[in-house]
């Protein structure tokens, strides 16, 4: 287990020392936002496992989710837990490092190394705060595509990732669809839907509502807004579960008490459980990336840019597409990922789609699902004959 | 079923055989090299077998989940879906070859399904059991009662077969659309086939199970 770290404002320049790599981007040129604003030169943090092939073919790019990280696999430094993603990325794994060089990026807004609103805007010496431009799916993935250009990859083998990972492989295979061989956007969707636009604002305004939020100026004013993101993240984190999944673990079951306290504590098990949820998430995320983020992903809307057809997006794609969803994700259920099927089937694109029964939710992308890990295994096997990958 | 397995490694993997005698045939009939899509794949079997020694661009639809999941498993490109409702997605001249084998009999609309096979492919290949064979007639006549050729034993209120038919019946079908036959075969019990001559009488008793290939013009 590593040291902790703390990312509070308190802690000064917090990605100074942040293990993994970083890469100073957008240097000669600011890169264009899709706000019409620019920015840059902007910083990249991210981490890498496993060994880039001579003829660099093996890469693949993992896309993490709204909170996720560039700790995929190794241990993350502000928690000290295992990578988010152990269980699919390792050697051996479905993502086997052993075969493959696996990339994870702090996405571009993010608050673990990347350039977001907590960094200091050079222009004022002081945190970006709510001047930090607005991000999009399409910015993240650009950036990405600035690190790969940094690295000298030209083509990813695979670019996998769930939930808000899902739509940055999708955008990543629509925009640059020679840059992508193969491509797995898991438990996501080609838009964000009015359901999930809600859930959003309700979080977004829960950390507006706090005091200590300063219109987002909290951290000049050495102020938190913990309690309005813990809210938020409670809110969200019962979307990221299923109601059989809660009755299983929790049921009516009390916290540490025979009888209901006829008061406000946290009588049931599941309310400590959600407490506890909010109060550890806030010791490792920013509010201000967090209603940047949930922006960037309530924009996003892969058919809107091809005059609302969204199989315009893939027209004459050659990627490989494996789309996989969850009986039981409500948050992006299994029609959104069938949405994506019938667009890239008319176009005839080379696609699978597998729909994993489970009833763990939305979350189920991040658990040991068997099913779902031998289908990620046996798609990627498939596609590396197919890219003429060596075996192991 | 093999979780982690290698699909499609012509060097390493041995020749696979096909246990059906009618994807057997209809894999001697696909062009080396071309788009293949395989509707009611089932385990991917046909595909399996066709990208391995044809080096063929193979696509599935299945119905079962199960079956789906361990093609993808297996490294082949399927999608859960519906003949009945997803072929419409698929643009027209999108495949040389569609495939529906021993599955026509469990759409709703056949007549549909098959206008859609002779859109999406140049070719559409079809294989069904003939419920015109002697042995059928003689158990309807002799017990009265509903045949359960290749059922699987599956009684009549239960089976997915609802629209069963005869050699004589494809054929007719496929005057009414206006399609091409450009080879037709019938297939014995034994897995002997001989060619069929414009459905005839013969081979609508004698044939067990019937391949066509269809076109548009």
């Amino acid at each position: 287990m590593t040291a902790t770290r703390d990312i509070s404002p308190a802690s000064g320049d917090a990605n100074a020392g942040l293990p993994g790599l970083q890469a100073e981007l957008a240097r000669d040129e600011p890169m264009r936002l899709d706000s019409g604003e620019t920015i840059g030169p902007f910083t990249a943090a991210y981490t890498t496992c496993g060994e880039l092939s001579a003829d660099k073919s093996n890469a693949v790019l993992v896309c993490h989710a709204l909170t996720g990280d560039q700790y995929v696999l190794e241990n993350n430094p502000v928690t000290g837990k295992p990578g988010w993603w152990e269980l699919m990325v390792g050697p051996g794994k479905p993502l086997d490092t052993e075969r493959y060089f696996v990339i994870c990026v702090n996405v571009l807004g993010g608050c673990l190394g990347s350039t977001g609103p907590r960094d200091v805007n050079p222009e004022t010496g002081e945190p970006w705060g709510l001047d930090f431009p607005v991000i999009t799916i399409g910015d993240m993935v650009r950036a990405q595509a600035l690190l790969l250009d940094h690295l000298g990859i030209d083509q990813l083998f695979c670019v996998i990732g769930g939930s808000m990972g899902a739509m940055q492989v999708l955008e990543w295979a629509s925009r640059y669809p020679d840059r992508v061989f193969s491509a797995v956007p898991i438990a996501g969707a080609a838009r964000h839907s009015a359901q999930n636009i809600a859930f959003h604002e309700v979080g977004r305004q829960a950390i507006m509502a706090d005091p200590d939020w300063r219109k987002g100026n909290y951290l000049r004013e050495g102020v938190n807004p913990k309690g309005g993101l813990s809210v938020a993240r409670m809110a969200a984190h019962i979307t990221y579960l299923s109601e059989t999944a809660l009755h299983r673990k929790f049921g009516r079951r009390l916290q540490a008490r025979d009888a209901v306290s006829f008061g406000f504590d946290a009588d049931f098990q599941v309310e400590s459980y959600l407490r506890h949820q909010g109060s550890t998430f806030v010791e490792r995320f920013d509010a201000n990336s967090y209603l940047y983020i949930t922006r960037a992903m309530d924009y996003f809307d892969l058919a809107a840019e091809h005059d609302g057809v969204l199989a315009g997006a893939f027209e004459g794609t050659a990627v490989r597409f494996c789309i996989i969803s969850f009986t039981s994700d409500w948050l992006f259920p299994t029609e959104e990922s069938r949405e994506i099927v019938r667009a890239l089937n008319a176009v005839a694109a080379n696609v699978s789609f597998v729909e994993i029964d489970t009833d763990k939710g939305h979350d189920a992308f991040l658990l040991d699902e068997p099913e779902f890990h031998a289908t990620v295994s046996g798609f990627l096997e498939g596609a590396a004959v197919h890219r003429g990958l060596a075996s192991k | 079923m093999n979780a982690g397995g290698i699909g499609i490694d012509p060097q390493t993997a041995a020749a696979p055989v096909l246990a059906r005698r009618d994807l057997e045939i209809i894999a001697n009939m696909v062009d080396d090299g071309s788009r293949v899509l395989d509707i009611g794949c089932g385990n991917g079997a046909l595909l399996d077998y066709l990208g391995r020694n044809k080096g063929v661009d193979g696509r599935g639809i299945e119905l079962s989940q199960a079956g789906v999941n361990a093609c993808v498993a297996n490294g082949l490109s399927v999608i859960q879906g519906d003949a009945d409702t997803d072929l419409e997605h698929y643009p027209d001249d999108a495949f040389d070859y569609v495939v529906l084998t021993r599955t026509l009999q469990a759409t709703r609309n056949p007549r549909e399904v098959v206008s859609h096979l002779v859109r999406i492919g140049r070719h559409a290949i079809v294989s069904f059991t003939n419920f015109g064979h002697w042995r059928v007639r003689l158990e309807m006549m002799f017990d009265g009662r509903m045949p359960v050729v290749g059922d699987e034993g599956a009684s009549w209120y239960d089976t997915p077969n609802i629209h069963l038919c005869t050699i004589r019946d494809f054929s007719t079908l496929c005057d009414d659309l206006g399609l091409t036959v450009q080879r037709a075969l019938s297939l014995s019990r034994s897995g002997a086939s001989r060619k069929l001559k414009s459905a005839g009488a013969a081979a609508n008793i004698r044939g067990e199970e019937a391949i066509f290939v269809l076109t548009r013009e």
